[in-house]
């Protein structure tokens, strides 16, 4: 066991928890923030995806413990009182179906987009295509995904 | 998961002091590889050692002509490095097409050439740009380096500090990506070095990561796509599962060659 403290959300939380937890598990069981879901559990599909000091992680793939001291936000930490522009978009070009896979194209987008807008490069729609080859979509075909992505970043 | 303990080394030593209080335990990077096979009970190190935080692990500078990139720097950050960029562009393209943004935000070089999966895209890499593997204990060869299919010649308690890459007159890679996994079916690091052309192929090889006589002769002789037209590239010694057999892989070596060479 050891103990860690870190920013979830804009708060802190301190736990007692087993090295070997994984982040995913952290959220999902100890903090019971279950928007983060759990897809594959092989790295592979992306649903975990949650932001670590503002990058794109696969939670299911990361040590709680490696994040002491560490901020993490998570899709519900994501709206600040009106839906983030990411959210709203994928609302308006009907960007999910089931809804599974969701929570981590949303928060693996919004860190394409930043990634895009500190670097000053355009964000093509070839690039979105290829930069969410790491999320996995069983419902929608992609195609409302990536206008929704698009859209977003126009106004983020 | 089974149990394990954490350690987050703040120092080389503070690492191997803490890797020989364990019975079995493994140094940490970025986990893209270790935590996928610790999940599926194919690895149960009981001590944990991360190697990220420790000082001068991180980071590109250059040495005159010569890149060094530290263990612990992610595939982002080389993909994005303006000394990458200015010494071996190939090297930073290379490292912008592994995996997906989360593998290339968390995994590093060190992990990548230490765990030698031998459809990785680093190793085919440093072995074509001749490039040296620092440890905390000597520096390697990348040609005594990659032994075989996830074999290296590392101590278990040894850690890979730094890469040295010197800088080639001319580099090119191209991988035929396997697209549910995303690692190579097939990747050629071509390089033109002080000893003429090296030719390194990943993602082909039944013990790893290989270069080829043929395809070095000819570059050295005429580096153009053409020149590969003339070279026979045998399939023994090639891979075969339910994605391609090793005819297949040979044909797809010399596709590969030619788009490497051509840029
Ligand atoms: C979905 C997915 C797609 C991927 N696609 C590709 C791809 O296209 N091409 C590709 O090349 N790779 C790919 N990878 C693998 C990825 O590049 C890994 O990051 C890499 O192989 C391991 O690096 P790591 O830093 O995560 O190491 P870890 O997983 O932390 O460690 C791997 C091994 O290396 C050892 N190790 C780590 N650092 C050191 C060190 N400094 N000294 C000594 N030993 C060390 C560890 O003990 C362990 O045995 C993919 C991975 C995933 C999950
Ligand atoms: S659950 Fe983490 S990548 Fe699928
Ligand atoms: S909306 Fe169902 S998996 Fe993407």
């Amino acid at each position: 066991m050891t103990n860690i403290t870190l920013t979830v959300n804009g708060k802190s939380v301190s736990r007692d928890i087993p090295d070997e937890t994984l982040l995913s598990e952290f959220l999902r069981e100890h903090l019971r923030l279950t928007g983060t879901h759990v897809g594959c559990d092989t790295s592979q599909c992306g649903a975990c995806v949650v932001h670590v000091d503002g990058k794109a992680a696969k939670s299911c793939t990361t040590l709680a413990v490696a994040l002491d001291g560490a901020q993490v936000t998570t899709i519900e930490g994501l709206a600040n009182g009106d839906l983030h522009p990411m959210q709203e978009a994928f609302t308006e070009h009907h960007g999910l179906q089931c809804g599974f896979c969701t929570p981590g194209m949303i928060m693996a987008s919004v860190d394409i987009v930043n990634r895009y807008k500190a670097e000053g490069r355009t964000l093509t729609e070839k690039a979105i295509r290829h930069e969410l080859e790491g999320n996995i979509c069983r419902c929608t075909g992609y195609h409302n995904i990536v206008k929704a992505v698009e859209s977003a970043a126009a106004k983020m | 998961m089974y149990p394990t303990k954490y350690h987050k080394a703040a120092s080389v030593d503070d690492a191997i002091a803490a890797l020989a209080g364990g019975e079995d335990g493994k140094f940490l990077a970025g986990g893209m590889t270790l935590i996928a096979t610790m999940k599926q009970h194919l690895a149960a190190p009981d001590v944990l050692v991360d190697i990220r935080a420790i000082d001068g692990m991180k980071g590109v500078t250059a040495d005159g002509d010569t890149l060094v990139i530290g263990a612990a720097t992610t595939h982002a950050e080389v993909a994005a490095s303006d000394t990458v960029l200015g010494l071996c562009p190939a090297l930073a393209c290379l490292a912008a097409g592994i995996g997906d943004p989360m593998v290339r935000q968390a995994g590093t070089i060190g992990g990548s050439i230490a765990n030698n999966d031998p459809a990785a895209d680093y190793p085919a890499a440093l072995l074509a740009l001749g490039a040296t593997i620092v440890t905390n204990a000597r520096e390697i060869a990348a040609d005594e380096f990659f032994e075989g299919l996830f074999t290296t010649a590392l101590e278990e308690n040894e850690i890979i500090t730094a890469v040295r890459i010197p800088k080639p007159a001319a580099a090119g890679y191209a991988k035929f990506r396997q697209p549910a996994s995303l690692f190579a079916l097939v990747g050629v690091f071509v390089a033109q070095t002080a000893d003429g052309a090296r030719v390194a192929i990943t993602g082909a090889g039944e013990d790893g990561v290989f270069r080829h006589d043929g395809l070095e002769a000819a570059l050295s002789a005429n580096w153009s796509a053409d020149a590969v037209d003339g070279v026979e590239v045998s399939s023994d010694g090639l891979m075969t599962d339910i994605h391609a057999d090793p005819a297949y892989r040979a044909n797809l070596i010399k596709v590969m060659a030619k788009r490497a060479v051509a840029g």
